[in-house]
């Protein structure tokens, strides 16, 4: 297997669909004579032209309302929304039209749209600008929440959720671009919708996704030297949520943590743990703790914004406790 | 226009007003639930404008949409059924007056976020576009949708991308019970085409062939010149904003004054003095009409609910 970062693997995922099906374009803010402000559709504008591949305004609710109805009419438009902070200005689009209109009419229109977006904190850009606010999103019906932690997957599910029928946000993280990882080689695709176990371990479960995948990884890591084997469940969509793989790994280790890049309040955490503790309550030998983003405005001092990311050392810390 | 088309335009309006009428009545029983906005007063309009266009042009329009619903040729049966929320409906009952939509009748909905679907009617059109076909999506709102960001977001990347889009205000004086001049910085909503380079022109909306000859004129230059139009026509609702408003913000002098210029009455005059048809034959077809909406209501009354199995259907497509 050939390992790749992760900007190549989107990339390469975003040129494979649009090579196989003429239905799919690309828009958004400086997608193309730019090259994508994470120049992640470089050498895309002079590959398929203007058409496919649209430079729009500023403007963010032009953009997914034109990616919307040109979606309603059966092309597979993928719209980049530059930063996942920019997508509040367009927060109907995403939550109240494509979210609602398949129900809302009866399934008579159909969604097949992607929006693509850039999320997280940790480039120093100050508290606008460096939110991890996937859970605010994951909380509406309708609509699809996919944030994958590893070039494979980045790549095997934004083939799929172009594919789909339905709208779905996608979530990349901005720190994530140069990581590297095994990517198949050829045509391949992973189901949305399905968590998966990265790391096998029978002393504890850290259930986590994208960001916080690869600082659990390294924390893991740590945590063998000393003797404890942690188990790694990837939630890589967080709507719909697949927690059979949580569940299942819960049921052997009785203890787990839940590391997000997010805000502890009202998070993907509290999600996960409420599920655990609803459905699993036999089985928990310790309280579930959670692993999140303290509770300010991201500051831009680089001392003060890594102070109130979660970092590794918070996760081993973590663990270490749901162990005693 | 032939005489059996001008007679179905007469048809039409007809059947609108009495949708409403006994759609009113229904609400008032409790048939009806959530929000109901009437069309009375504005049926010239839609009429019109939908009577231009061809078959492969789309409709979309907000959430006074019973009129746009009955012109696209969604029957009377299914905006009843919708209205009380049957399994029979277009949306299933799950979307109620504000929701009406038909694909196969190129209507693309009822859309009840004010102003919210001016950008999807650019998409539908980038859509059209990018299939290299020169269908027009015809989107109409209120006034009061002027005044909002996707208004101006929409309006600029219609005209940026050259999108076939005619973009039709219906000036009904107020948005919700704030009238035009308290809330829109210009008066003549068409002046907000200029500021993007667009072609405009405002027209009076109460003669449905007044809106039929600007309609058309409006939709060869879309369809000629691969541009977006901005039509303003100038109309008025003669009932609340929606079901239960208590209508403080106006004068029931200024309502008198614009139902002398009642739409259908203007048009059944035009009918009798051109000699298109008696007096009689109008009779004749508001009997039809008539008869059709009773029928409408007991197709509706009788139809089944949705079940709660329905609750969990068309979340996803997928």
């Amino acid at each position: 297997m050939a390992k790749i970062t992760m900007r190549e693997a989107i990339s390469q995922a975003l040129m494979e669909e649009m090579d196989l099906d003429p239905a799919v374009f690309i828009l958004g803010e400086e997608v193309g004579v730019w090259g994508g402000s994470y120049a992640v559709t470089k050498g895309f504008y002079d590959k398929y032209g203007p058409e496919r591949v649209k430079d729009t305004p500023i403007a963010e609710n032009a953009i997914l309302g034109a990616a919307i109805g040109a979606a309603m009419v059966g092309q597979r438009p993928v719209a980049e929304i530059m930063t996942i902070n920019f997508a509040f200005s367009a927060m109907d689009y995403i939550v109240n039209q494509a979210a609602k209109l398949h129900y809302m009419f009866g399934g008579q229109f159909t969604i097949p749209m992607v929006i693509r977006t850039v999320g997280g904190g940790g480039r120093q850009l100050g508290a606008t600008h460096s939110q991890t606010p996937d859970a605010v999103f994951a909380h509406f019906p309708g609509l699809k929440v996919v944030s994958p932690g590893t070039p494979a997957d980045a790549k095997g599910l934004l083939k799929s959720a172009i594919r789909s029928n339905d709208p779905i946000l996608f979530i990349e993280h901005a720190t994530m671009y140069q990581v590297r990882g095994e990517v198949p080689e050829g045509e391949y695709t992973i189901p949305i919708g399905k968590s998966k176990i990265q790391r096998e371990g029978k002393d504890l479960t850290i259930v986590t996704y994208c960001k916080g995948l690869e600082l659990s990884m390294k924390a893991a890591d740590q945590l063998a030297k000393e003797g404890v084997e942690a188990e790694i469940v990837d939630l890589r969509t967080l709507r719909p949520l697949d927690m059979e793989p949580v569940f299942e790994s819960f049921k052997k280790t009785n203890r787990a943590i839940v590391v997000e890049e997010g805000w502890k309040s009202y998070g993907v955490g509290s999600e996960i743990v409420s599920r655990i503790y609803e459905e699993a309550f036999d089985y928990v030998d310790a309280p579930i703790l959670r692993v999140a983003q303290k509770e300010v405005p991201l500051p831009y001092n680089r001392t003060l914004e890594q102070a109130a990311l979660p970092q590794v050392p918070d996760i081993i810390a973590a663990a270490k406790e749901v162990l005693k | 226009m032939k005489k059996e088309q001008l007679l179905d335009l007469y048809r039409q309006m007809v059947l609108i007003r009495r949708v409403e009428e006994r759609g009113m009545e229904l609400y008032q029983a409790g048939k009806i639930g959530g929000f109901m906005h009437l069309y009375i007063g504005q049926e010239a309009v839609s009429t019109g404008l939908i009577a231009a266009r061809e078959d492969r042009d789309r409709v979309i329009t907000a959430y006074r949409d019973h009129g746009v619903a009955l012109n696209c040729g969604i029957s009377a049966d299914e905006v009843m059924a919708e209205l009380l929320g049957k399994a029979t409906g277009m949306s299933k009952g799950k979307g109620g007056s504000m929701h009406m939509a038909d694909t196969s009748k190129n209507m693309w909905g009822g859309h009840a976020i004010v102003g919210g679907h001016l950008p999807i009617a650019a998409g539908l059109a980038v859509g059209d576009q990018y299939a290299k076909n020169d269908n027009i999506t015809i989107c109409m709102f209120g006034d009061g949708a002027t005044n909002i960001g996707y208004f101006h977001e929409a309006l600029n990347l219609s005209k940026t991308w050259g999108l076939r889009v005619l973009w039709v205000c219906e000036n009904n004086q107020y948005g919700m019970g704030t009238a035009v001049e308290r809330a829109s910085a210009v008066t003549e909503i068409r002046q907000k085409a200029d500021g993007y380079g667009m072609k405009s022109r405002r027209i009076e909306g109460m003669d449905v062939m007044t809106v039929y000859e600007a309609a058309k004129e409006a939709l060869d230059f879309v369809r000629k010149e691969a541009q977006p139009y901005f039509l303003e026509i100038d109309t008025y609702r003669y009932e609340g904003h929606s079901m239960g408003d208590p209508e403080r913000y106006r004068k029931s002098d200024e309502v008198k004054k614009w139902r002398e210029e009642d739409p259908i009455g203007i048009f059944n005059k035009y009918l009798i003095e051109k000699k298109t048809a008696t007096r009689k034959a109008l009779e004749e077809i508001e009997a039809a009409v008539e008869d059709e909406v009773a029928k409408a209501i007991e197709f509706a009354e009788t139809s089944p609910e949705p079940t709660l199995e329905d609750l969990y259907a068309n979340i996803y497509a997928d």
